[in-house]
């Protein structure tokens, strides 16, 4: 019997309809303000995909801020958890999850079978999160899908010493008054936001085996930044935005069984 | 994650202590009222050593304690915004601010604000902003304030130190004969010192009572009934009241009451607990079945008095508390908790308004991992300044954390 997971984060909300171990749909939509109508609609988009109803699910597990409000779900678990969970399903090797996703950061370490061992959340402020890049893009003119590559055009990156996103706001505005080029400010923003993550996740063990999730994945910008810091390679995985609900269709899974 | 939410057992006692504790400020608030001789009022540092004024008959009051109660009744941003005004930074201590606030406005958690001082007791024993901010209450109420310097202890307290914070006492005896205009009796202090090394015992007992499994009491409880042993250690009622605490807490154990229903983790809380939150915290760990079954604030007032020489026992006890200690000291102290209590991990508040309890956290969970095995989760948020503190991710990280255990 397929088992669902539903994450329901500050900007979207994702759910993941497993069967085994297969992935058999996925869905993603915007969450706006009111998380338990978006946790219901990325469920029935995903089960619609498939053209299933919610009868045929052995269970429902909700996760993201958003979980509380998920009153379909027959259990509730953290996406610092459902992460670990689904970064070690797709990648076993991983040892440390970054995700970064619409509001928060964290660092998260893991053994061999995605137990948690320790994170590190960045919930403070907006640095390094999905926000940011938002308030960026938008002050800098792009579209926040093409953060990611113009800044890999960059040949030197513009410095930016603030990640503070309403201090870099102003710094990346003085920046273009400078008349230095588009791509080496969001090349400089990158950097930023990969100082401040490689600083946060220090306060846990982490070792290369590190892979990254959450909707910032997708900004190849970002990668780069956190590789050279980090020095190793990091893993982005196909679905990087879909592994909380991923890991949360995992524990349905196994309390199905 | 349980949905359901089971209630804990109320203790019974608190009745007691919140009459203990009303009556102690209508009695503070009334001794002014009206013309005619009143009882001398001084406020005093947490840390402060009360048994001087409790001898001297001097009615102690302690805003810090005044600042939880803000805390608690959610009103302490709105008296922070007061001193803020007037230009002291928000990176100030929240008691600091809201006490601050309060005095210029009179208001506060009691009616018509804490009653004002005749004069001030600062002791630097807990940081060195109770310094600064008495300063400033000396100049807002135009009183006097007396300075009671003990050295911090880096490895070991020396002898000089014990002699430097014991002529202080001699000092201070003689700044409250001077304030008070009566004598200061020896046999009464000794007597004063008596009561509350009484209290302060039944206080480690009601505290050593959470070492059982199912634990009678969380932190929680412990925050709300360590008020009389701050504030009226020294007294009689405060040592009744703790028989019977103690007495309530002992049944517990024997019938096998715990405080959290079906109790799996125990827990090990660090710093002065986030007034304004106590309630959404029990229940948050309580719904996932951890019990926070000691902390190194409540703790901090089980000091050790010998009462065949009060002075110096004093003057040591003074030095040695928590925050007057280095953080080698502080994780052996920790460490002896986590062991002692058998707990699973470890739960500190980075709390932004106390520097000297928060630095240094980091350094120790991990420290605490290196020698226990056992996990610690940082909160950040302020004691009372709930400006600065997010519910949804504190619960994400509370659940987060009980979940990795
Ligand atoms: S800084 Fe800490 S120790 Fe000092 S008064 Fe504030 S809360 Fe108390």
């Amino acid at each position: 019997m397929p088992v669902a997971g539903v994450d329901i984060g500050s900007l979207t909300a994702k759910a993941v309809v497993l069967q085994g171990r297969e992935v058999l749909s996925t869905s993603l939509t915007q969450t706006g303000h009111n998380s338990r109508v978006a946790g219901r609609r990325a469920l029935d988009m995903a089960l619609d995909r498939m053209g299933l109803d919610e009868g045929s699910l052995g269970f429902i597990v909700a996760t993201g801020y958003g979980r509380t409000a998920a009153d379909f779900a027959g259990e509730r678990i953290t996406e610092i958890t459902c992460h670990a969970r689904g970064a070690n399903r797709t990648h076993p090797e991983a040892r440390t999850v970054i995700d970064l996703g619409g509001q928060d950061s964290k660092a998260i370490a893991i053994d061999e079978r995605g137990k948690v061992l320790d994170f590190v959340m960045n919930d403070k402020c907006s640095a390094g999160t999905g926000r940011f890049l938002e308030v960026m893009a938008s002050a800098l003119e792009v579209e926040l899908d093409d953060l990611g590559s113009l800044s890999l055009e960059s040949t030197s990156p513009a410095s930016i010493s603030s990640v503070c996103t309403v201090f870099a706001e102003s710094e990346v505005v003085s920046r273009v008054a400078e008349g230095a080029p588009k791509v080496d400010i969001i090349a400089g923003i990158h950097q930023a936001i990969a100082s401040r993550i490689y600083a946060m996740a220090a306060r846990i063990p982490t070792n290369e085996a590190l892979i990254i999730t959450g909707g910032v994945a997708r900004n190849i910008g970002v990668v780069r930044a956190l590789e050279q810091k980090f020095d190793t390679r990091i893993v982005v995985p196909e679905m990087p935005q879909h592994m909380g609900a991923l890991g949360a269709a995992i524990i349905a899974g196994e309390h199905h069984e | 994650m349980a949905d359901e939410k089971i209630k804990s057992p109320k203790i019974q006692a608190t009745e007691q202590m919140k009459q203990l504790i009303t009556e102690y400020y209508i009695d503070a608030k009334t001794t002014k009222l009206p013309e005619g001789s009143h009882k001398p009022i001084c406020w005093i540092t947490s840390g402060g050593p009360v048994e001087f004024l409790i001898a001297a008959d001097v009615i102690p009051i302690y805003p810090e304690n005044h600042g939880a109660m803000c805390g608690a009744a959610r009103i302490a941003p709105g008296l922070a915004e007061v001193a803020e005004k007037m230009g002291f930074s928000r990176d100030l201590c929240s008691y600091a601010r809201a006490d601050i606030g309060g005095a210029l406005t009179e208001s506060g958690a009691i009616p018509g604000g804490l009653p004002k001082p005749d004069f001030l007791l600062c002791c630097n024993n807990i940081c060195g902003t109770v310094v600064k901010w008495y300063e400033e209450l000396a100049r807002i109420f135009d009183v006097p304030m007396f300075l009671f310097d003990t050295p911090f202890i880096h490895v070991e307290k020396p002898e000089h130190a014990t002699e430097y914070v014991r002529q202080q006492c001699l000092e201070l005896v003689k700044f409250l004969e001077e304030r008070t205009g009566s004598g200061f009796s020896l046999e009464r202090f000794a007597e004063v010192a008596m009561l509350s090394v009484e209290a302060v015992d039944l206080w480690k007992g009601v505290l050593a009572t959470a070492e059982s499994r199912p634990s009678p009491f969380t932190c929680f409880d412990a925050f709300i009934h360590m008020a009389p042993i701050v504030t009226l250690r020294g007294t009689q009622k405060v040592v009744d009241y703790y028989k019977l605490l103690k007495k309530e807490m002992e049944d517990r154990v024997a019938q096998g009451v715990g405080a959290v229903h079906d109790e799996k983790y125990r827990l090990i809380w660090d710093n002065i607990p986030i007034w304004y939150e106590m309630r959404n915290l029990g229940n948050l760990f309580a719904e996932n079945r951890a019990c926070l079954v000691a902390d190194t604030y409540t703790t901090a007032w089980a000091v050790d008095i010998r009462i065949e020489d009060p002075l110096t026992s004093m003057a040591d006890a003074y030095t040695k508390v928590y925050l007057n200690i280095s953080i080698d000291i502080m994780l052996e102290q920790l460490v002896e908790l986590m062991e002692r209590y058998e707990a699973d991990g470890l739960v500190m508040h980075s709390n932004r308004s106390c520097k000297p309890y928060s630095l240094g956290q980091y350094d120790l969970s991990r420290a605490v991992a290196e020698r226990t095995g056992k996990p610690s989760l940082i909160i950040e948020a302020d004691m009372t300044d709930s400006r600065v503190y997010s519910e949804a991710q504190t619960r994400e990280r509370v659940e987060a954390f009980i979940e990795s255990l």
